[in-house]
């Protein structure tokens, strides 16, 4: 298919032929890491530009290595330390990035709807890399590569995601890139953590909720394991984490009834002991340090698509 | 231009020039350039293994990111996968494509060869050069040389692509 978008902001609009496109292109990007120069040319004399206004480190290095590896030049805007702890508004830093000449702007804002805000007032390529509650969309496209790397054709497996949901931005991105795949999802983790809509039986189409994780991870082809942010227990949405390990936390015992070697993920940071135990996150079924890996892959054609689109396509195509 | 027969007697005879121009085998090494050089290697490496009884490492490559009008086309065509599944180190590469026109694929193919080590020496052999070279390159293996126009359409049809194995030069008539 001819790729027409130019911007990633969330996968939740993105047909199956767009999910396709990318995920075959990583293919093609994973290649490039395995030589021994990793690095190709397509993105000469362009600039990214990263600008992570929330506390990030492995998807703000997995967007440069992927950057580099193209061979386009970096730049980074971090919160601490620049002018945005200093009090700058979205709408100055976006003036900034407007001057500055970038390509394509990467982005990452605690506020749901941030990169929507600066893709309309920016000529650059705009990439979501985490906005809020709301999106995560290279997160999802890399948790889908990977699950379809292990398991082949997505059609009908079943997903285990269990955590906290309601403010998981990488629940909703998975959602929206497994659903269309073919695959069913299923959500578990405590019902105060859970959206209520969601919790009261008004699911997405292909998502299901069961509070049992026990009895959702039975026979179940996958599982992701989502981070439980400390604070949520401090706000009193659960009662203890040594609670929320026992009856929420992917114990090897439960990774026992899923389907025999279904593959075990985590969207990283860690909080070993808690949602995950140690030896379940570093064990046979673990593909945590491949979802790393192949999330500079995914972003590699996420970045090489961008680059290109935006121009009509070709009456002929001739090397 | 050329029919099936013609392309697998170019094919066995490329073969044979490969193997007397470099006579060390161990050294050698094939690479086709997607999409139907490397169907063209992969019949080059079973000719050889026919004739010498040696498999030959055999490879595939995609120049896609490394053409060098990808800032001007505006759209990104489609990268398909490379496979280089040992090492060009110290080998000589014989690189394989169809058509022989601009050299601007060349080009991007020994840069991306380049990007795995440092072959001994790189070859080209193409099924057909239709001349008109925007760059100083040269074949060393050529099934056949075909005078073309610069408008002119030369295409190569392969039972493994196309089903058929066929050579035609489409001619542009002018408006």
């Amino acid at each position: 298919m001819n790729w027409t978008r130019r911007h990633v902001l969330d996968t939740d609009d993105w047909s199956r032929d767009e999910i396709d496109t990318v995920l075959d292109q990583t293919r093609a990007m994973t290649e490039i890491l395995h030589r021994p120069i990793r690095r190709a040319p397509p993105l000469r004399g362009r600039t990214v530009i990263l600008f992570f206004a929330e506390a990030s480190t492995r998807t703000r290095v997995s967007f440069e290595l992927a950057a580099k590896a193209l061979s386009a030049d970096v730049t980074n805007i971090t919160a601490s330390g620049s002018s945005v702890e200093k009090g700058e508004s979205l709408y100055d830093t976006v003036r900034t990035l407007q001057a500055l000449g970038g390509d394509v702007v990467v982005m990452r804002h605690a506020s749901s709807g941030a990169p929507y805000f600066v893709a309309e007032r920016t000529d650059a390529a705009v990439i979501n890399a985490g906005d809020g509650w709301h999106a995560h969309p290279t997160q999802g496209l890399l948790d889908a590569y990977t699950l379809r790397d292990a398991l082949g054709d997505l059609d009908g497996k079943r997903v285990v995601i269990v955590g906290d949901v309601m403010h998981s931005r990488v629940a909703r991105s998975d959602i929206n890139t497994l659903i269309p795949l073919g695959a069913r999802v299923t959500l578990s983790g405590p019902p105060t953590l859970i959206p209520t809509a969601w919790r009261c039986g008004q699911l997405p189409p292909g998502v299901t909720y069961e509070s049992d994780l026990d009895r959702a991870v039975e026979g179940a082809d996958a599982v992701i394991a989502l981070r439980l942010q400390r604070e949520r227990q401090e706000s009193g949405l659960l009662p203890s984490l040594r609670e929320y390990s026992r009856v929420w936390g992917l114990t090897s015992d439960r990774v026992a009834r899923m389907r025999p070697g279904a593959p075990v993920m985590h969207p990283g940071p860690m909080n070993e002991g808690v949602e995950i135990d140690a030896a379940v996150a570093h064990g046979s079924q673990s593909l945590i340090e491949k979802q790393v890996t192949n999330g500079v892959a995914v972003r590699m054609a996420l970045l090489y698509l961008l680059a290109g689109a935006g121009a009509p396509a070709p009456v002929e195509e001739r090397v | 231009m050329l029919a099936a027969d013609d392309v697998r007697r170019a094919i066995t005879r490329i073969a044979h020039e490969i193997v007397e121009r470099d006579r060390d085998l161990t050294l050698l090494a094939i690479v086709g350039i997607r999409a139907r050089g490397d169907a063209l290697a992969a019949r080059i490496q079973s000719a050889i293994r026919a004739n010498e009884g040696v498999d030959v490492p055999l490879g595939a490559i995609d120049i896609t990111l490394y053409r060098d009008d990808l800032t001007r086309i505006g759209y990104a065509p489609v990268v398909r996968e490379s496979e280089i599944p040992f090492s060009v180190d110290g080998r000589v590469v014989v690189l394989v494509d169809d058509v022989l026109f601009t050299g601007r694929t060349i080009r991007a193919a020994m840069d991306a060869l380049v990007d795995y080590g440092r072959p001994r020496a790189i070859r080209l052999a193409v099924l057909v050069d239709r001349g008109h070279r925007e760059l100083p390159i040269r074949a060393d293996f050529v099934g056949k040389n075909v005078p073309t126009a610069a408008g002119d359409d030369v295409r190569v049809h392969l039972a493994e692509v196309d089903g058929r194995d066929e050579v035609e030069v489409v001619t542009k008539v002018p408006a």
